[in-house]
């Protein structure tokens, strides 16, 4: 309950606040959002699964963020930045999908 | 590193393996003071800003966020559509020009039209005239006065610059001829009586002394018997006209040829 009156308040806080993404972070905050939700479906499915852990969770969150962004930086430097934040989106994809079917298969067993 | 790890943590909850998963959902969602539940309501706090305002940035700067690439195409495309377009407006620009200044062409043509026809047609008798001239009256008291005498005046007066000449209600033109005989003359032929009326346009002061030149055509007018003095005016009017013949045989040089 906590982490969804979480989510509706950090949505709220985006809407009312208006903040103006900094020209250094704009290519990464995107991969960061979507890794950050790969991480909140794995937990999903981790609690499912009976084998939530809070520290992991944080952890899990905290460093697929970060290391998503690190990559597209990296890409970046590199001079394949749009080729590997691609990439990037193209794997947290597909394990968000993985996820939501464990999810699914979780609640509705089919 | 991933949540689907194995929990390191020796805390871990033990499987839930007979409760629905329903109501696992339930219980996780349960408020609870614990700090799981807040780590993980901080989380979903920190993603649900995040998303907001990436999809405000995305939605505000389209183009800042494209590729390279992407940019210097969409460039290339808004400069060849900006030649496009004002290639297009030079040349509607030109057809404009070239409609007014054909038009205004045309206009000046058709002025200049006009004026040479109402000149042409003063000229050629076809248009009644009116200006300043003279009139000249020629009584012929015996009837001696010739068709040459009366020639020698028409002649005296185009030689003086005469523009527009009636006598009695016979225009004169450039093929005018004089015949019949003293008393009885034949202008074109149409009969003309005494007293022989004039009524030419032109520069009185030349007319009336070119006429009255010593030996010249009043002159011989007076030796036939006749008076006549040339009345200088400020308005006459030459009101008979003449309708001027197709030429049948002539017809125009071509300009570039003349």
């Amino acid at each position: 309950m906590i982490a969804v009156l979480g989510l509706v308040v950090g949505v709220i806080g985006g809407i009312v606040l208006q903040p103006t993404v900094p020209l250094s972070v704009q290519p990464y905050l995107p991969i960061a959002v979507v890794a950050a939700l790969d991480a909140l479906f794995g937990g999903l499915r981790a609690l499912l699964d009976g084998i939530f852990d809070d520290r992991v969770f944080v952890v899990s969150f905290l460093s697929n963020a970060v290391v998503a962004a690190l990559i597209v930086f990296l890409g970046d430097q590199l001079g394949v930045g749009t080729q590997l934040s691609t990439a990037v989106v193209v794997v947290l994809g597909i394990r968000i999908f993985s996820n939501a079917a464990a999810i699914r298969r979780h609640l509705f067993k089919a | 590193m991933s949540v689907t790890d194995p929990p390191g943590s020796p805390d871990a909850p033990e499987p839930p393996d007979r409760r629905s998963p329903w109501r696992t959902i339930g219980q996780a969602l349960r408020p609870r003071g614990s700090r799981s539940q807040l780590l993980a309501g901080l989380l979903c706090a920190l993603l649900g800003f995040a998303v907001v305002v990436q999809v405000r940035q995305n939605q505000v700067e389209g183009l800042s966020r494209l590729p390279q690439s992407e940019l210097v195409r969409i460039l290339d495309q808004a400069n060849q559509r900006t030649d496009d377009l004002e290639r297009e407006a030079a040349a509607l620009e030109a057809t404009r020009q070239e409609l007014l200044s054909g038009s205004g062409q045309q206009a000046a043509a058709l002025e200049a039209a006009t004026a040479a026809a109402e000149t042409q047609g003063i000229l050629s008798g076809r248009l009644p005239a009116q200006g300043p001239g003279i009139e000249l009256v020629i009584s012929d008291p015996r009837g001696d006065i010739t068709p040459i005498a009366l020639f020698n005046v028409l002649e005296e007066l185009r030689n003086a610059g005469a523009e527009a000449i009636q006598l009695d209600d016979v225009r004169i033109v450039a093929s005018s001829y004089f015949t019949g005989a003293p008393g009885a003359v034949v202008v074109d032929g149409v009969p003309v009586e005494a007293p022989y009326r004039w009524t030419v346009i032109g520069d009185p002061d030349t007319m009336g002394p070119a006429l009255e030149i010593p030996g010249g055509a009043l002159a011989q007018i007076r030796n036939y018997g006749g008076s006549g003095t040339p009345q200088s005016r400020l308005q006459v009017e030459v009101t008979a006209t003449r309708a001027v013949p197709e030429p049948r045989f002539a017809t125009p040089l071509p300009a570039d040829e003349g």
